[in-house]
């Protein structure tokens, strides 16, 4: 039984707007609040697929899978093809190098983030395969925002990264680094 | 195709931080003003429709059980949709099938959500899968910001053409929604003001993005035969249209969004619309981020790929423009999840009716109204006309 | 079934400020006050608890609150030595629904002040129709278990 990697962080920074609003109804009087909090634990089964992959993490291999149908390389791998509908049991080790597709940095936190800011997250396109790979862009400077919007574009070549210990999990990839 | 279906009536409640009341009472002033506003009686209703987005939001789960009373269903047969941002788009379509199908006269559909009670981003996470992409995807705005990213790179749109084009959005929406009586965030702001504003996830920033609103919206479908009996002005149905892509974020593009093109193209089929900025009078797009309504003006054919921004800044999409997009303000200045689809319904019924007020667009007759779900994952768009 | 592939463990953690409004908020405080506050309806003339905004038969708003007698008959019961997941308090509990005097509703709560280890023995002390009477904590924070439970009127 593998252990999931969750990240608990406890400030909550609230996106609502703190700035005087020309009419709104607001809560006037002294009516209650109850504050709870609602905490549900959860045993999520990987299946053979997710399995795989993610051994293949710890060996440093990131897996697709090709549909013979279509031809296209899905990645992670998956089980079928979502378009063809045809088991995809064709595994293919992919490329670690791609372009970035979109980039996002994010420095704002939530109740509960699983991963926390800074930091950059992106769709990749890694070479010879047909789905972007959502992951991070990392081993560059995140304090500031204005450098990193000049440093990091679309297009641009990244590198998958590794973590020196693997516990089969998607943040066994550290990030994908500018090449 | 079924048989023709009428909006005949809506309530909103106000919007704003509600902790003056608990969620079911909430949901009662909407559902108090459609029966006052019509003048039907709760017992005529035959079926209830009840949404939210995931009801995790407010703590307590299925919260069709919960709001029973509220919603007159006891007795009655209930359906509960959830389907996130689209929420209030598959109540309308929900109460649309079921008339249409024969098998109901009049139906009750309820859009409800109460923000402030819990946190919408850390709600919103758990729409993603714990094993790849939950542990990327920053809330809303990191979805938004890569998707206007892959955009604007691809159309070759300078960043300071979409920063001005939004920004005038943002000033429009802002200042139109004092003209809505229900609008949470009403709001006189100047483009530097908005232009310098805290930045959420670049190049977003904080009048770029919808509030947590708390609030609810009620409205009743009814067949033709009955909206005669009852008198009331009617907003036919002309089309509907919904279409979803992979749940893999990476999957499809999000430029050229496929799925928001063919739910406008289905709705137009159906409405008979050809071309939409002229066939149009009014659109109630769905507008949480400023950047986001851009990129459907184009999705839904209101310009060509790349051409948004220059024709917002001419302003085409202004309330005294070619086709007045959310002259009610939209979502981006209210945004109670579960019921904001359906406010942009109830907001495009108002409009063909002649009933929208200080905001009226004058002489509307056919107008759109459309929300979307999920990581950037579905749309729905539905089209109401003044005429069968 | 064998269980060959990964498995993922992990908590959802949500926080929430649920607004009591008005009548929630003028119900615990009642229980602040070791008392029990219902509502009445002009129309059909009945008393529910908790005290409701508006009544559930007739839809008119209520305004019309009184204390209700914090005596009554078990209408039914269940008595639990399973520990649930977010049980307030540690089993063995016994949930019930009591009918208080001159209510028309059932009240939900526990029932407690006798002998609990023993299904018989307490089967044998609680029935549908025993009559019981709120037991109360000392100190009183405006919650539902402000009342410690209702026990048998001997």
């Amino acid at each position: 039984m593998r252990k999931g990697a969750i990240c608990l962080i406890s400030s909550i920074l609230s996106l609502s707007h703190s700035v005087e609003e020309e009419r709104v109804m607001e809560n006037k009087n002294d009516y209650l609040i109850l504050e709870d909090e609602v905490a549900i634990t959860y045993e999520n089964a990987y299946g053979p697929t997710w399995t795989r992959f993610f051994e293949g993490l710890k060996d440093e291999i990131i897996y697709g899978t090709r549909c013979a149908k279509c031809d296209r390389v899905l990645v992670p791998a998956r089980s079928f093809c979502s378009r063809c509908f045809v088991e995809t049991d064709d595994w293919v080790e992919v490329s670690q190098e791609g372009a970035i597709i979109s980039w996002v940095l994010t420095e704002y936190e939530y109740f509960g983030m699983p991963t926390k800011p800074p930091f950059i997250g992106a769709l990749i396109k890694l070479d010879g395969t047909d789905t972007n790979f959502l992951h991070l862009v990392g081993g560059i400077d995140l304090s500031d925002p204005d450098t990193v919007r000049k440093t990091v574009k679309n297009g641009m070549k990244v590198k998958a990264v590794w973590q020196e210990e693997k516990k089969g999990h998607i943040m066994d990839i550290k990030y994908f680094e500018p090449i | 195709m079924g048989r023709p279906v009428a909006i005949i009536g809506s309530g909103q409640t106000h919007h704003g931080r509600r902790f003056d009341v608990t969620y079911p009472e909430l949901i009662k002033e909407a559902v108090d003003a459609v029966f006052e506003n019509t003048g039907i009686s709760p017992d005529d209703i035959e079926g209830v429709v009840s949404g939210t987005m995931p009801s995790m939001m407010e703590g307590v789960a299925l919260t069709h059980f919960y709001f029973a009373e509220v919603l007159r269903s006891v007795g009655k047969p209930i359906m509960k949709t959830e389907t996130c941002g689209s929420t209030g788009i598959s109540l309308a379509f929900t109460g649309y099938y079921w008339v249409a199908s024969g098998m109901a006269d009049l139906v009750l559909v309820v859009g409800s959500e109460k923000m402030n009670e819990g946190d919408s981003q850390a709600t919103m996470t758990t729409v993603l899968e714990p094993f790849y992409q939950r542990s990327f995807i920053a809330g809303a705005p990191g979805v938004f910001s890569m998707q206007s990213q892959e955009w604007s790179v691809k159309f070759g749109i300078p960043e300071e053409k979409v920063r001005a084009a939004a920004t005038r959005l943002s000033v429009d929406h802002h200042n139109d929604a004092f003209d809505n009586p229900y609008a949470h965030i009403k709001k006189k702001l100047t483009e530097d003001e908005v232009n310098n504003a805290r930045i959420i996830t670049y190049p977003v920033r904080l009048w770029d993005v919808c509030p947590n609103s708390d609030g609810a919206c009620a409205m009743i479908f009814a067949s033709e035969e009955m909206a005669k009996k009852l008198g009331l002005t009617p907003a036919w149905v002309r089309g509907v249209g919904y279409s979803g892509e992979e749940y893999w974020f990476g999957d499809s593009e999000k430029a050229i969004w496929q799925c928001a093109i063919d739910a406008a193209k289905q709705a137009y089929g159906m409405a008979g619309i050809t071309n939409p900025r002229k066939d149009l009078d009014v659109a109630e797009v769905y507008n949480p981020f400023t950047f986001q309504e851009l990129l459907y003006y184009e999705c839904f054919g209101f310009c060509d790929f790349g051409q948004a921004c220059d024709l917002t800044l001419k302003g085409v999409f202004s309330r005294d423009g070619e086709l007045p997009c959310d002259p009610s303000g939209g979502t981006l200045c209210t945004n109670p999840i579960g019921a904001t689809g359906l406010n942009r319904v109830a907001e495009a019924a108002l409009q063909v009716t002649g009933q929208a007020g200080d905001h009226q667009i004058p002489g509307a007759k056919l107008s759109l109204a459309h929300a979307m779900g999920g990581v950037d994952q579905y749309n729905g768009v539905m089209i109401l006309g003044s005429e069968k | 079934m064998k269980k060959d592939f990964y498995t993922l463990e992990n908590v959802i953690r949500l926080p929430h400020k649920y607004a009591a409004g008005p009548t929630f908020t003028r119900f615990y405080s009642g229980l602040k006050e070791g008392t029990i506050l219902g509502t009445s309806c002009p129309s059909c003339k009945k008393t529910f608890v908790p005290a409701r905004s508006f009544c559930p038969g007739c839809l008119v708003n209520l305004d019309e609150w009184v204390a209700v007698s914090q005596e009554g008959e078990v209408v039914s019961w269940a008595y639990t030595e399973r520990e649930f997941f977010g049980m307030p308090g540690k089993p063995p509990a016994i949930l019930a629904l009591i009918k208080l005097d001159g209510t028309d509703c059932n009240f939900l709560h526990l029932i407690g002040g006798i002998e609990m280890g023993d299904r018989d023995s307490v089967s044998s002390a609680i029935k549908r129709g025993t009559r019981v009477r709120a037991a109360w904590n000392d100190e009183k924070r405006g919650h539902m278990l402000d009342i410690k439970y209702f026990e048998p009127v001997s």
